[in-house]
């Protein structure tokens, strides 16, 4: 048991276990002490000084974000002198700060524009301190501009503690200080791999999507174009967030009503191959099971999680299930399947990904991802991006009366949306793995083992008496985790004794992807999982397998799972990265 | 090519400035490169970025290549006060470069340090690893000429 510690926050009693932090204890009984650097899900940096407060007995203020409380401490959270010290402290700031929120992707979500209205700081009566430093534009997902970067670290803690990339640090010191990459070569010359953790947790626009919203309107406003999307299963548990719809709303319909009136002509969700993605990947996994091949199975459906796997762990390469992920699997067939069905040319198709993530920005423009003939997929939005567009379009979202998705490609089933949190991958391909093994379905489609928040999880399925060992994690620290276990068991024994991984490389999965709404912190995420979770069980189809569009597109396209064709389309290879450039040195592993 | 350096060390991670010293101090150009750091990070098990926040934490190092002789001239303010700002005119005017940069022939590099400690012969300057105190317009050129000649 944690010992509990009584103290008083500005006269109210407090009561907390031991370790906590005063910004924590007061936020337990609804006190929200001013913070810019802090982030409850994060170590605190204690860089910006904003939370001080005053405690009976000591000189001078504390940090509330980094300062533990102690019994019989009393707490002051406002007084004169502190406001005029946070009033300070902002001014320093923003005297630092390039400040054009009008123009700005984080107006109205932005910590230090909330902050400067809540206190009333002006910027006009600093004289700006700044000398313009140059936007680093050469990743093809991530932005950085470190004339809008505070410096509260959030980045360099969430980059090198929860994903272990080592891609940012902070370089210099004292004013001077700024945060880059290894020898400031810029994001696309460094180890990260475009998974926007950072942008999330960035409190202002210093690190943003590196936006396609302009070219998606063109094409859009082109009449010559027919124009194709898909919606990743996480984004229908985000998307109603940007219009002021609580956490968890699921927005289906309104989802494809919003895209219509955008202008697409046909509407579909990812989803649909995802369903496709567990009939390819299970079928490789029943084929390693039960033929001796190369196990643990390790998913690939995270772009994030792939370059990551290139660059530190490429002697793991033949352990990653050859299947595209949902998305790329998509993008191939809608200029082939889609195309010859609905009868248009597949040059004049534009394919759109409206996706959770920053990283499949990167997976999009991957050379190899080409398979038909043509780019797989065109442009890749984020959820905040598609966003920005149903409101320049004057769209009333919350409004909006439920459609439904275009056919061909536009059923899915329960299985395929719970792929948005951690463990749903994982779970959606047992349940259909288990039929392709037994040609019975399991006796409930819920394995509860593989839900929840916990980093790693591990459990034994059993499948009519035979053992199959499964391990999910999420975040890549975690993923690392897991890794180095493999890497040691396989050089200690010769082989591992798990079957089958999962990884993610966001914590939480896909609904707190970097595409997702800023700041999403961990319980939100929870709280979005569960809403998937939710679609699932009242959904009629959860079972991959049963989907009778994927069954119908095996039978008039794709012939069979790991046929020739559907190797040539919805399967890859991977690289070996440059551990310092993320370059690619050489093939990881053959095309099949 | 780094390994000779390397292996004088435990790959203990409090051995990180010690070992960055060593290949600098050892470098012809007085700097550690790229290649340098990615032996480091391997030999320690540092990442990169650690490595180089650290190298640029210290003004001491250098991720640059630099002259053969690298002017540290100290910019505290006890030698700010004996004149350090008008020596610092005379360093530039008489090498043609300005702060942090070297010279076309590759024989100077200038850089501005923080205290070095002798503040009693102040202004006070280093180059690699030898200082000069009480310094005048006179004695910069005279340094300067002997460098030159010497090579
Ligand atoms: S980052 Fe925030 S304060 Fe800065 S310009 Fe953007 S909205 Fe304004
Ligand atoms: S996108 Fe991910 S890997 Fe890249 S810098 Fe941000 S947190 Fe690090
Ligand atoms: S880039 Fe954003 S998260 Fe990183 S230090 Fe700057 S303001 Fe903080
Ligand atoms: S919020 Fe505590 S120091 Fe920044």
């Amino acid at each position: 048991m944690n010992k509990m510690i009584n103290l008083m926050i500005d006269g109210i009693d407090v009561k907390v276990s031991q370790d906590t932090s005063i910004i924590e204890a007061a936020s337990s009984v609804g006190i929200k002490i001013p913070s810019l650097c802090y982030h409850q899900d994060l170590l605190p940096s204690a860089g910006c000084g904003i939370c001080v407060v005053e405690i009976e007995g000591q000189p001078l203020p504390k940090r509330a974000c980094c300062t533990p409380v102690y019994e019989g401490m009393k707490v002051k959270t406002n007084s004169i002198e502190l406001r005029s010290l946070r009033k300070m402290l902002l001014e320093m700031i923003l005297a630092d700060h390039y400040v054009d929120c009008p123009t700005c992707i984080s107006n109205n979500k932005c910590d230090l524009q909330d902050l400067a209205y809540i206190m009333g700081v002006k910027t006009e009566e600093n004289a700006p301190l700044q000398t313009r430093k140059p936007i680093d534009e050469s990743s093809v997902s991530i932005i950085r501009d470190p004339n809008k970067c505070i410096n509260c670290g959030r980045c360099v803690t969430v980059c090198n503690d929860i994903q272990t990339v080592y891609a940012l640090t902070t370089v210099h010191r004292g004013f001077e200080s700024e945060i880059n990459t290894p020898f400031s070569k810029g994001m696309a010359e460094s180890t990260c791999i475009n998974c926007g953790q950072c942008v999330v947790f960035c409190p202002t626009a210093a690190l943003t999507e590196k936006t396609h919203t302009e070219q998606v309107w063109n094409e859009l406003l082109n009449p010559a174009k027919h124009l194709v999307i898909q919606a990743a299963p996480a984004v229908r548990a985000t998307l109603g967030e940007e219009f002021g719809m609580e956490e968890g709303s699921l927005s289906v319909g309104k989802m494809y009503a919003a895209f219509r009136k955008l202008g697409f002509n046909a509407v579909f969700d990812t989803n649909f191959t995802a369903d496709l993605t567990i009939m390819e990947e299970g079928t490789e996994f029943v084929n390693r099971f039960t033929s001796g091949g190369t196990l643990p199975l390790i998913t690939s459906c995270s772009p994030g999680w792939i370059k990551f796997m290139e660059t530190f762990y490429p002697d793991l390469a033949d352990n990653v299930s050859t299947c595209k992920s949902p998305q790329q699997m998509f993008g191939a067939l809608v200029k082939t399947y889609y195309a010859e069905n609905k009868n248009v040319n597949p040059k004049d198709i534009v394919s759109v990904s409206i996706m959770p993530c920053t990283a499949k920005k990167f997976e999009a423009n991957r050379p190899e991802m080409q398979d038909s003939g043509y780019k797989d997929v065109d442009y890749v939005l984020t959820t905040r991006e598609i966003a920005r567009m149903i409101k320049e379009a004057g769209i009333d979202f919350a409004k909006l009366e439920d459609e439904k998705a275009d056919d061909l490609m536009g059923i899915y089933t329960g299985a395929a949306t719970i792929f948005g949190a951690t463990g749903g991958v994982m779970e959606a391909a047992l349940r259909s793995a288990y039929y392709l093994i037994t040609k019975e379905n399991l006796p409930s489609p819920e394995i509860k083992a593989v839900r929840g928040m916990e980093g790693i999880k591990e459990a034994i399925v059993d499948v009519k008496g035979t053992k199959v060992k499964i391990a999910v994690a999420h975040s890549l620290g975690k993923a690392r985790e897991l890794m180095d276990r493999i890497r040691q068991q396989i050089q200690e024994t010769g082989k591992s004794d798990y079957h089958f991984i999962e990884v993610m490389a966001c914590p939480g999965g896909c609904v707190g992807g970097g595409g997702q709404p800023f700041q999403s912190n961990l319980a939100a995420r929870a709280r979005r999982g569960e809403a998937l979770y939710k679609e699932d069980s009242e959904l009629e189809l959860r079972l991959s397998h049963e989907n009778p569009a994927v069954v119908e597109v095996y039978e008039k396209f794709l012939k069979a799972p790991g046929s020739e064709i559907a190797h040539k389309l919805l399967h890859t290879n991977y690289f070996k990265r440059d551990i310092m450039s993320g370059d690619i040195i050489e093939e990881a592993t053959h095309k099949h | 090519m780094y390994q000779e350096i390397l292996k004088k060390y435990e790959p203990t991670k409090d051995n990180l400035i010690y070992i960055l010293h060593d290949i600098q101090d050892n470098d012809p150009q007085h700097y550690v490169s790229e290649s340098a750091v990615q032996s480091v990070s391997e030999y320690l098990r540092i990442p990169v970025n650690h490595i180089y926040g650290v190298l640029t934490f210290y003004t001491m190092y250098s991720t640059t290549p630099r002259g053969k002789n690298v002017i540290r001239l100290c910019e505290s303010p006890p030698c700010y006060l004996r004149g350090s700002d008008n020596i610092l005119a005379k360093l530039k005017n008489t090498l043609g470069i300005k702060t942090g940069e070297t010279t076309s022939d590759g024989l100077f590099t200038l850089e501005l340090c923080a205290c070095l400690g002798l503040c009693g012969n102040a202004p006070v300057m280093m180059i690699n690893d030898d200082f000069y105190g009480d310094l005048t317009d006179d004695k910069i050129d005279q340094i300067i000429h002997n460098i030159r000649e010497a090579k």
